[in-house]
């Protein structure tokens, strides 16, 4: 017999309506456990809600990567991923969301460090090509690889070409950027221009 | 179902109502109801009027591509972000409304016009962050507020209403569901080129002002609302 058994027998006192048959306070029994139920659900509600909390840390970081490093690092999306729809999220399934996101974030750090040593040392490729360019002859360097954008290319190129191929004059150019989205004048059919 | 009605910082917004178990789970979700009465002579379905095509087109300008990749960074779309992986949904496979919108401005150049109701509702939008839909307020029966669907239920009143799987977040009028929250809208609970009174409601999560849920409604109503 329990503590709060014995305590609801010894406090038996038919005079004050206490009359339990057999010596249990039923109602009291019942309260207690409402209330550890409620305080057991609370204590859940408060679980999920400090999932939730983590998970709203987890996609900030996450979002912070991707900014940062666009368009070199995504985030993958799975195939079944478009098919959720809105629901309220239990425990379980707040756990897997918090766990796939934690995993996720984990692959984009690890890309954002390689994509971060990638670009320094394409930065020191860059430097050793405008020191000594004749070292680096035909030397191609993307800007993409430097984290400038996404198109145009240091190249090391002969100055007035076949001169300078011979005379060892040799210069670091950057190509002029993004292609037209049309193309390029000369190529252009005559007729459009009207 | 927990009643918050009639709580609101602007006399021409309401709040809907929640279900017990949304409002103890995701407390600082609200959905603010405005009802609107369309005065303009265009059809809400038909062509915009210039001056709304002018906003879209301001509204074009604004965002560059700078701006549409760290846009996922900036507070209310950020926050709307958050919420969607609360409530099981992955941001990048599932856009939030302000991205899909950013998204498409990206690809085609610009916000493509797509009827006044339409424009309207994305010129909110884009100028708050906060999303708004439009229902055709005569077939909205009672305050609206946002629930899990129930075994069975369909989504609108129609013969043809699609059926909804148990637990979805929807938003409800008194008796049926109306859209999916983030969702589609309930066929035939659409406004039509013959509405003239529309229930708008905004759904403001944790982390977004009640006065951008606001100003979004109030852009809504006001562009509609003129002559």
């Amino acid at each position: 017999m329990s503590s709060r058994e014995q305590s609801v027998i010894e406090r038996e006192d038919p005079a004050h309506g206490l009359t339990v048959s057999w010596g249990y306070d039923l109602a009291a029994a019942q309260r207690t456990d409402a209330i550890a139920l409620e305080s057991g659900q609370g204590a859940e509600r408060a679980a999920r809600a400090s999932l939730r909390a983590q998970i709203a840390r987890l996609e900030r970081e996450q979002s912070a990567i991707v900014a940062e490093h666009f368009p070199h690092i995504s985030v993958p999306v799975r195939a079944s991923a478009a098919e959720c729809g809105p629901s309220l999220l239990d425990m379980g399934e707040l756990e897997r969301a918090r766990d796939r996101l934690a995993h996720e974030l984990q692959e984009l750090r690890i890309d954002a460090v390689r994509r971060v040593e990638h670009e320094r040392r394409a930065r020191e490729q860059l430097q050793r090509m405008k020191l000594e360019p004749g070292r680096y002859k035909f030397a191609r360097l993307p800007v993409r690889d430097l984290g400038q954008g996404v198109c145009g290319v240091w190249e090391v190129r002969p100055r007035l070409g076949l001169i300078g191929m011979l005379a060892g004059w040799w210069e670091l150019k950057l190509s002029s950027g993004c292609p037209l989205s049309r193309g390029s004048r000369s190529t252009r059919d005559p007729g459009s221009r009207q | 179902m927990a009643g918050v009605e009639g709580l609101s910082a602007d006399a021409e917004s309401v709040l809907g109502w929640r279900a017990h178990e949304i409002e103890q789970e995701l407390p600082e979700l609200r959905l603010l109801i405005s009802e609107a009465r369309h005065t303009r002579e265009q059809p809400l379905t038909g062509g915009s009027p210039p001056d709304v095509r002018r906003r879209l087109s301001e509204l074009s300008d604004r965002f560059r591509g700078a701006r549409a990749v760290a846009i996922r960074r900036e507070p209310v779309p950020a926050a709307y972000r958050v919420f969607f992986r609360h409530i099981g949904l992955e941001p990048d496979a599932v856009r939030t409304p302000i991205e899909a919108v950013v998204l498409e401005r990206m690809a085609h150049g610009g916000f493509p016009t797509r009827g006044l109701l339409e424009d309207v509702l994305l010129v909110a939008l884009v100028d708050t962050g906060v999303p708004v839909w439009a229902l055709d307020a005569e077939s909205v029966d009672g305050q609206l507020g946002i629930r899990a669907s129930r075994e069975g239920e369909r989504l609108g009143r129609g013969a043809d209403a699609p059926s909804l799987p148990a637990g979805r977040l929807v938003v409800a009028d008194t008796s049926v569901a109306l859209a999916v929250l983030f969702g589609e809208l309930a066929p035939g609970h659409q406004p039509h080129a013959a509405t003239r009174r529309v229930t708008l409601f905004a759904v403001q999560v944790a982390g977004v002002p009640s006065v951008y849920a606001e100003e979004a409604l109030w852009a809504c109503r006001t562009a509609l609302e003129q002559p």
